[in-house]
């Protein structure tokens, strides 16, 4: 029974995710070209970009955060309504990038809690799609109610168990 | 709503009337506010246009206060972008600044790449010797980021007033651009591919045949935009008599570009201080008297039209240069290594392995050492600047005679080109703000470093 | 360069140790540039190969000062001469202490202005019928730590549209008193540029109208683009290994 609604919401929610424009960067031009004809965001659902927060389902992190701009991308998302998710758009957003100095937050995890982490410098329209792809089939499959409890504990037992990067020695593979 | 204080802006940006209630309006609750000032007999309004606003061509805060429609005040705030990319370059090789650069205002990706290695090769002082295919492909990459651009400002300008349909057709034509760009150079932006002493690699065989063929489509599609937008009666009414700028403001602000080209006088780098062989091309600066931000965008149509006319003659002269060099002869500055169009991409040159491998110490070394320590510029400091599309692009480099820069200050024309917006909007407006900003043409990138 | 230096073990030698004068205009002990002058400003006193932990490439022990190109004599070639002379008739009787020295590198002019009389040169630069500098492209700053008293340069890039021609105009002021005259009553252009410069350098401009920050929050400490400020990176970490961000790593000189 709750299969199928899981599957009923996942398939409704993942159908059209409008993003919030937060294009700060380079990345904000491909995910412009990403919104116009040759790519066109818009046959997967992401029919428009809307420019108030509170209308958008997902946050395209497009471009590197400066420590000025890190207060006001929190307060945008805090400003979305639930569900909302996060795509971390170019290694600037995902990890600070090339830029690692006094002036970029170093990934924006720091942040804003990330759903996909997008690599590229900046990634192509195509990548992003790719994203949006990824993004939509963890979106149908988000277990809900006691299933998304149960899942939540037993990743969160296996986060507490699990090595620290900084103890993993060996293969740097 | 009650009135509520907050603490007065560290710029100073609000008005200095003490007893005035002030109001922090938080969404859905506009209307209230306004009924309240209404009542108070308080008409003036200070309203912050935010870092994040799909208007602002990246992240800009424009604090505006208005009484009624007109803008009395407006003050720009910045550095939201700002990467540090200028400190960021002493710690790296020369060479390697480029990929630093050519990130700072990404629409004109290639203007940040050929100014920064323009004034390298003044600093080393082989500016001669740059070989002439080099500076033709330099022109090339050039003209293309230019017309691609000034689409970007023509589309996004139109978005911002409500016409989609401008953005996708610019956009559109821009791919084209792109499809050339990444042919030759493998990336579609931020491509580092102009490098000091010439370029990173040739064109592949076919492009000036590919290039051809794309550039009716191009014109095709300006066309289209300029249909699409210069005699429609609402693009009119927004555009004409908005955001002046006459040139005795536009000089004293240091304004360049079509800006200033808009307010009458034709100054353009490319024909005044002519670079990588600018003075050789046949091409025309379109000049406008009308000051408005109307003209900006017809000027920057010509502009487009103008560039494809140099793209036309860069590939006839690359067609005639087959063959030619494309990095200077000097080993000791030259980019050793050389790409190839693998199985999995792009990616080392197999020749070029084989010959640094099993061939030549001399080319391994000198392939190991341009790569991890670069090459040394003699102690000096020398500025260059290029006529970008958005204005004069200019770089300040100071050398201490090793492999890194001592300092590189890039003067973007953005920076003054905003500074200008109070003089733009104030008087004008709250609708004319857009219009203002997307006719500045200026990238916050660039703006911020 | 004495020969104590090179027999010194290879620990952080200052420059007075290693035979340099850390003075900025002391050219007796330097060696002449590649044009026969006298080279000027210390900039940089380079001590091994790399930087960082433990050199171990055995030029551990090599001290190199670096100079900028020296201060130019007449006649300085091209229209510089010119110019030079219209500049110091308007000047007047102030022209010796106002032009500090000029240099000539590179096919470029380069004035170096006594703070006080900043304002002077930029009004006479922009006003007079044979100099007509419309364009003030800025205020770019560098700093030079090992240029004691003179740590701070102004660069002020003008360029004229009606003689078609550039000039450089640098102003230097220490660490300690670091103030300079705004100039944004002569060319209302630079006033986010000197702003910019503040932010980045400390340089207070003193007639400003709104001296603020302007690129890093309001409240950040510290001048970003100086040379005693870090980089300010993090430590990048991949499974257990470290790489130090690109200031605190050991690098090539």
């Amino acid at each position: 029974m709750l299969g199928g609604v899981e599957d009923f919401l996942g398939y409704m929610r993942a159908g059209s995710l409008w993003p919030a424009t937060f294009g700060l960067a380079c990345c904000a031009i491909e995910m412009m070209a990403t919104g116009t004809p040759r790519f066109d965001i818009a046959r997967l659902g992401s029919e428009v970009f809307r420019g108030s927060p509170r209308q958008a389902d997902i946050m395209l992190v497009a471009g590197r955060v400066s420590n000025k701009m890190a207060p006001i991308l929190r307060q945008v998302y805090d400003q979305m309504a639930e569900p909302k998710w996060v795509i971390a758009m170019g290694v600037c957003s995902s990890s600070g990038g090339m830029f690692n100095n006094y002036a970029i937050v170093q990934g924006v995890d720091h942040v804003v809690p990330v759903d996909i982490y997008l690599p590229g410098c900046p990634p192509r329209p195509e990548m992003l799609l790719n994203a949006l792809i990824e993004l939509q089939e963890q979106i149908r499959d988000t277990p809900l109610g006691a299933n998304r409890k149960r899942i939540a504990a037993a990743a969160e037992a296996a986060a507490l168990e699990a090595t620290p990067t900084s103890d993993m020695k060996g293969l740097l593979r | 709503m009650s009135p509520q204080t907050f603490t007065t802006h560290p710029t100073g940006a609000f008005s200095a009337d003490e007893d005035a209630p002030e109001y922090t309006a938080y969404g859905q609750d506009w209307s209230e506010i306004s009924e309240e000032a209404k009542r108070l007999g308080q008409q003036r309004i200070v309203v912050n246009m935010g870092p994040q606003h799909p208007s602002t061509h990246g992240v800009l805060r424009v604090m505006l206060e208005i009484e009624g429609e007109t803008v009395t005040e407006a003050r720009a705030g910045i550095g939201f972008l700002h990467t540090g990319i200028e400190k960021n370059m002493e710690f790296r090789t020369w060479t390697q600044g480029v990929t630093f650069c050519t990130r700072m205002d990404y629409v004109q990706s290639m203007f940040q790449e050929v100014v920064y290695c323009l004034g390298v090769e003044k600093l080393l002082g082989i500016t001669d010797e740059i070989p002439e295919r080099a500076n033709v492909l330099r022109v090339l990459m050039m003209e293309l980021t230019r017309v691609g651009s000034h689409l970007v400002a023509i589309g996004t300008g139109g978005n911002e007033m409500g016409a989609t349909t401008v953005m996708t057709a610019a956009f559109i034509a821009r791919e084209d651009t792109f499809r050339i760009i990444e042919m030759i150079t493998g990336l579609r932006t931020n491509n580092a591919y102009i490098r000091p002493g010439g370029v990173a690699q040739d064109s592949p065989e076919g492009t000036t045949d590919y290039i051809r063929s794309l550039i009716p489509e191009m014109r095709h599609r300006l066309d289209q935009l300029a249909d699409l937008q210069l005699e429609n009666p609402i693009f009119k009414l927004r555009l004409k008599g908005v955001a002046n700028l006459n040139l005795a403001s536009a000089m004293s602000l240091g304004v360049t570009g079509p800006m200033l080209r808009s307010a009458g006088l034709p100054y353009d780098m490319r024909k005044t201080n002519p670079y990588c062989g600018y003075e050789t091309y046949d091409f025309q600066v379109p000049t406008s008297t009308d000051e408005d931000a109307y003209s900006r965008v017809v000027l920057r149509m010509e502009e487009c039209y103008e560039s494809l006319k140099i793209v036309e003659q860069c590939c006839d002269r690359l067609d005639a240069m087959e063959g030619q060099p494309v990095m200077v002869a000097d080993k000791k500055i030259a980019w050793p290594a050389q790409l190839a169009l693998g199985p999995d991409g792009q990616g080392n040159s197999l020749d070029h392995i084989r010959h640094i491998m099993g061939e030549s110490m001399e080319a391994l070394i000198h392939h190991f050492k341009l790569v991890t320590e670069g090459f040394p510029v003699p102690a000096g400091q020398v500025y260059q600047q290029v006529e970008s599309p958005k204005g004069v692009l200019g770089v300040h480099l100071v050398s201490d005679g090793g492999t890194k820069p001592w300092r590189a200050h890039f003067r973007d024309p953005g920076f003054n080109h905003l500074q200008a917006l109070s003089i733009l909007c104030q008087g004008g407006q709250v609708a004319d703000v857009v219009v203002a900003i997307a006719t500045m043409d200026f990238v916050l990138g660039g703006v911020d470093r | 360069m004495s020969d104590d230096a090179l027999d010194k073990s290879p620990v952080e030698t200052s420059p007075k140790e290693a035979g340099l004068d850390d003075t900025s205009h002391d050219l007796a002990s330097a060696t002449p540039d590649a044009e026969g002058r006298a080279p000027l400003t210390l900039i940089n006193v380079r001590e091994g190969m790399f930087s960082g932990a433990g050199d171990t490439s055995g030029f551990a022990g090599l001290t190199q000062a670096v100079r900028m190109p020296g201060r130019s004599e007449r006649p300085y070639g091209e229209w510089f001469d010119g110019f030079v002379d219209i500049l110091e008739e308007l000047l007047g009787d102030d022209a010796e202490q106002a032009l500090e020295f000029i240099v000539v590198d590179r096919g470029e002019l380069t004035l170096y202005v006594n703070r006080d009389y900043l304002v002077a040169v930029m009004t006479h630069l922009r006003d007079d019928q044979d100099l007509r500098f419309e364009f003030c492209l800025g205020v770019s700053g560098v700093h030079y730590p090992d240029e004691t008293g003179r740590e701070l340069h102004a660069v002020y890039p003008m360029h004229s549209i009606t003689h078609n021609r550039h000039v450089r105009i640098e102003v230097a002021v220490s660490t300690d008193d670091a103030h300079i005259p705004s100039v944004t009553g002569v060319y209302p252009a630079n006033n986010w540029h000197e702003r910019e410069t503040w932010d980045f350098f400390g340089i207070i401009f003193d007639g400003h109208p709104s001296l603020a920050r302007i690129e890093m929050p309001d409240d950040w400490v510290g001048h970003p683009q100086r040379k005693d400020y870090p980089l300010g990176g993090i430590p990048v970490e991949y499974k257990g290994a470290t790489i130090p961000s690109p200031d605190t790593r050991r690098q090539y000189r």
